[in-house]
């Protein structure tokens, strides 16, 4: 823990985070639980889709619509994921699956190791009220040790926050 | 010699500092601990890490595919 004096000067990070898909979900927990591991202060809010990534049971896929850029290694080349492929039955789950797997081949923390550790570090998790109450979420389907807030509760964090980061 | 070792080979980005941070949380002030990474980007990280946090980088090398550093820590 630190002391006093370290807390006044201690660095602080908010982070919205707005998208629950696999894709979308790395970069929000991978910058904040390195920053808390680098002593600094880290606040993450999630709000509508990003909720989900506070569910107690995460199942995360993606969709390949619209990620037009997107290219996935295949036997020694590069494959374009059609738009049409988005279209079948099950393919965000498969892609989600495929996605999974290839990040366990390359040593990728998943998003359930990745959120234990920015528990460990003592991220606040802070879920969206409004958002809990859109998509008819309870507390008791999130994890523990999360709190509850708004817009207000945002912006207070935010204001004295040396990076704000909306994802 | 090393106070303590971490295998952190294999280990994609950020895994390898999140372990480094844990390890050093369980372990006392000026104690060296030496790890192993196979990342080629835990090279700079683990510099930023340590400019960061305090702790001292002691050693940075490579050899073939691994990574190795040492950090005292503050």
């Amino acid at each position: 823990m630190l002391d006093e004096s370290q807390m006044e000067n201690a660095k602080s990070m908010s982070i919205i985070v707005t998208k629950g898909t696999l894709d979308w979900a790395y970069p929000p927990f991978i910058l904040g639980t390195t920053a808390a591991a680098m002593d600094v202060e880290v606040t993450m809010f999630f709000t509508f889709y990003g909720l989900v990534l506070l569910k107690k049971d995460l199942n995360l896929g993606f969709s390949t619509l619209g990620n037009a850029a997107m290219e996935m290694p295949m036997m020694g080349g590069h494959m374009k994921m059609p738009n049409m492929v988005s279209m079948l039955p099950g393919a965000g789950s498969l892609a989600g699956t495929m996605m999974k797997n290839l990040m366990a081949k390359k040593g990728v923390a998943s998003i359930e190791d990745l959120r234990e550790a920015a528990v460990d570090l003592e991220i606040r998790l802070i879920a969206c009220q409004m958002t809990l109450d859109l998509f008819e979420y309870s507390q008791d389907d999130m994890i523990e040790g999360i709190e509850l807030g708004g817009a207000a509760t945002y912006m207070e964090n935010a204001l004295k926050s040396d990076i704000n980061l909306f994802i | 010699m090393a106070d303590q070792t971490l295998n952190a080979e294999g280990l994609n980005c950020p895994l390898p500092i999140l372990r480094a941070k844990k390890t050093l949380k369980g372990m006392s002030a000026g104690q060296v601990l030496a790890i192993t990474a196979t990342d080629p980007g835990s090279v700079a990280d683990m510099a930023a890490f340590c400019n960061q946090t305090g702790n001292e980088l002691l050693s940075s090398t490579n050899e073939g595919d691994v990574y190795t550093y040492e950090i005292k820590k503050a």
